[in-house]
């Protein structure tokens, strides 16, 4: 199973330490705090972390979505096909969404117009970057309508005579109506019924294959990540703390937040008397210290760790963990040999 | 086997513009004393429908609730109250009906002002400061307000809350469902050592199987206002039988790399069941459906040890396996 799933290493979307914070009256929220990631052509990579970790406002800040203010990104670089999209106008950025990228969240209802018709809406979407007649996009809406798994007589009905399931299908085919590089997928199924997830889930999966896409799928649920992805990144206050292979995250975790999440699941097919929960809450933003942000509820943490902040270490090829304990050469505690099972 | 609990023939029907939707449909169950009997199933299926009803929030449009050898189906106005002290209810957002103005320190209080317990001022702070030891929020938070919390904490409240009157059993309707994991992991932890240091019973309301299958002695999976498998905990992950408990089992993605499942899609969506006809609520999704599914509903019917499911073609499926 070893990397057979990234077609090749062409690389289409690069984030560079990207620091995102929001100012506000009780301060300055630290969102994304040096993030670095690469996505390559046709791969799925996963974002997972808890709420409040910085997922969305790295998505937002892709798309050029960032709300501004109270958002500011304070350094670093986003680069589309080696083009850097940090800085660019509101206009530029316009086109490259739905153009280049695409973007589906977790309420459908963000994107979509409650008051013209589905089909429309996708045939809108289409019109503003194909250079076609009305009627022509409007067979091509009804059948991007199909491929997403509704009937294209359907076309002339409105969001609310929809599910919400089948309301977020059709902002799938309003993301994909122009056949974008990448797609951005926040919590694409936080809201839907398991059955209705493991449709759209496929959904995704199908049409990845179908048009090549490059998919960065946000998510909290490591279960999703473990059917839908190809590499995996963990987003704890801002940072990736943990990111490599499925093999890597799934069979080697390092990092302790990434362990602790694995203890914190129910599972089915696990039994377990007990959950071995992370202590303590998500980090606030406002407050982050100086070290790892981890180390509060960290089983691990010593005083090495209080040495500022942690750098990543290349533990195996591609597999990158943030905590000072993974240096081969760490002094690690006595609890992190027994964690190691 | 000592019921705390028994639950006969229980409906719950409600007026639409499109004709009666039965929320929950002849449903039979009972609960052992200090035990957790979970219920699961998708959105609309009957689940809050039928917590607040055995708890009298809602009156049933037929059958019979006992509670410890009390019919407590149609209790008067005095008879609920009393109830009350002994059947409470978490739920998953636990201010949704709490004026956002009082203090976290008022909100666990109020009950005992209710109930006339720990007349005086000063019996009461202990009493509220006793309960937020128990669920593990720190004092200092006395003085707080809902939205200052978060939604670990804001559920801490709700339990305590809960326990407040001493009851005997708990409704909790998605108590952990808004949580993130790790704090999930926290308050299901919570939950079960309330169960074991005060005996409680819990009625586990969720959407999700791996919580209620961590959580339950016993498990019910609803679908479309009816029960149509109930068995043990183990028995239903080990011994699935119903197509929809299948089903939606092999939709939940496991969090391992090294299994490969099959996962059974099922077809179309979850309808409402407004005025539904004598047949198996399930036969439109189901792969198995045949004639007989559209001819009848089937009932709940004992398999072997005590493993309840409803559907014709469960011995013909029993075989496949
Ligand atoms: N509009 C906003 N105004 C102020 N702070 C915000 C805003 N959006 C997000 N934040 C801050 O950024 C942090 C990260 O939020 P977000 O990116 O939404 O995380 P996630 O998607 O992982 O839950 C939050 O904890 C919050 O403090
Ligand atoms: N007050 C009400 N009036 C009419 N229909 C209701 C009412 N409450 C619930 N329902 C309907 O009853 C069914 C069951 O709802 P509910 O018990 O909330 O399901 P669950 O908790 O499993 O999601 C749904 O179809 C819902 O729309
Ligand atoms: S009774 Fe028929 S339709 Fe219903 S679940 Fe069983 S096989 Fe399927
Ligand atoms: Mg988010
Ligand atoms: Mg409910």
């Amino acid at each position: 199973m070893v990397e057979k799933n990234i077609q090749n290493n062409e690389t289409v979307l690069e984030v560079d330490d990207l620091v995102v914070h929001y100012n506000t009256e009780e301060g300055v929220a630290e969102a994304v705090n040096g993030m670095s990631f690469t996505l390559h052509k046709g791969e799925t990579l996963g974002l997972v972390g808890e709420t409040g970790a910085g997922k969305t406002s790295v998505a937002l800040a892709i798309m050029g979505l960032l709300p501004v203010p109270p958002s500011q990104i304070i350094r670093g670089s986003i680069k589309l096909n080696g083009e850097e999209l940090v800085g660019k106008k509101n206009k530029e950025m316009r086109s490259i969404r739905g153009d280049k990228i695409g973007m589906i969240f977790q309420d459908p209802m963000t994107s979509l117009n409650p008051v013209m018709s589905v089909g429309d809406q996708i045939a809108e979407v289409i019109r503003l970057h194909e250079n076609i007649s009305k009627g022509e996009a409007s067979v091509k809406a009804g059948k991007m309508l199909e491929k997403v798994g509704i009937a294209a007589d359907r076309y002339k009905e409105y969001p609310h005579q929809f599910s919400g399931g089948m309301k977020q299908r059709v902002v799938i085919a309003i993301a994909l109506a122009c056949n974008p590089n990448i797609l951005i997928a926040d919590e694409p199924t936080t809201a839907l019924d398991v059955t209705i997830q493991a449709q759209v889930l496929e959904l995704i999966n199908d049409l990845k294959k179908d048009y090549g896409t490059s998919v960065i799928l946000i998510t909290h649920d490591l279960g999703v990540v473990a059917e839908t992805c190809d590499r995996c990144a963990v987003v704890y206050a801002g940072e990736i703390v943990e990111s490599g292979s499925l093999e890597d995250i799934f069979l080697h975790a390092q990092h302790p937040y990434t362990k602790g999440l694995f203890g914190s699941i129910p599972r089915l097919d696990v039994i377990v008397e007990r959950l071995h929960p992370i202590k303590g809450l998500m980090s606030d933003p406002m407050t982050l210290p100086e070290y790892c942000s981890f180390y509060d509820r960290c089983d691990h943490a010593c005083e090495e760790c209080k040495q500022g902040e942690p750098a990543c270490m290349e533990v195996s090829p591609g597999h990158i963990v943030r905590c000072r304990l993974a240096h081969p050469e760490a002094m690690k505690p006595e609890s992190w040999e027994k964690g190691q099972a | 086997m000592d019921e705390i609990l028994k639950v006969e023939k229980l409906k719950k029907y409600y007026a639409t513009p499109r004709g009666l939707l039965h929320a929950v449909d002849n449903v039979d169950f009972s609960v052992e004393r200090g035990k957790t009997m979970g219920f699961v199933g998708e959105s609309g299926c009957g689940k809050s429908t039928l917590g607040s009803t055995i708890i009298g929030l809602e009156v049933p449009t037929g059958g019979k609730i006992i509670y410890d050898g009390r019919d407590i189906t149609f209790p008067t106005k005095k008879e609920l109250k009393e109830l009350r002290k002994e059947l409470q209810m978490i739920f998953q957002d636990p201010f949704s009906s709490i004026d956002p103005r009082m203090s976290i320190s008022d909100i666990i209080a109020e009950p005992l002002i209710i109930h006339r317990m720990y007349r005086s001022r000063q019996e009461r702070t202990k009493k509220v400061e006793e309960l937020m030891d128990i669920v593990g929020i720190a004092r200092r938070y006395a003085y707080s307000y809902p939205h200052e919390l978060d939604g670990g904490r804001r559920q801490r409240v709700g339990i305590a809350r809960a326990l407040a009157v001493n009851p005997k059993f708990i409704v909790c309707d998605e108590p952990v469902s808004a949580l993130d994991v790790s704090i999930q992991a926290q308050v299901l932890n919570l939950l079960q050592d309330l169960q074991r240091d005060h005996q409680l019973t819990y009625l586990f309301i969720t959407h999700d199987l791996s919580v209620v299958r961590h959580i339950s002695d016993d498990i019910c999976v609803m679908y479309l206002g009816q029960i149509v498998e109930k068995c043990s905990a183990a028995e239903l992950y080990l011994h699935t039988l119903h197509p929809y408990t299948k089903a939606l089992l092999s939709a939940i993605p496991i969090p391992d790399i090294t299994i490969k499942k099959k996962r059974i899609l099922m077809k179309g969506e979850l309808s409402s069941p407004i005025e539904p006809k004598d047949q198996c609520r399930f036969a439109a999704r189901c792969p198995y459906a045949n004639e007989e599914c559209y001819s009848s509903c089937p009932k709940l019917m004992d398999v072997g040890n005590g493993h309840m499911v409803a559907c014709h073609k469960v011995h013909s499926l029993e075989d496949n396996l």
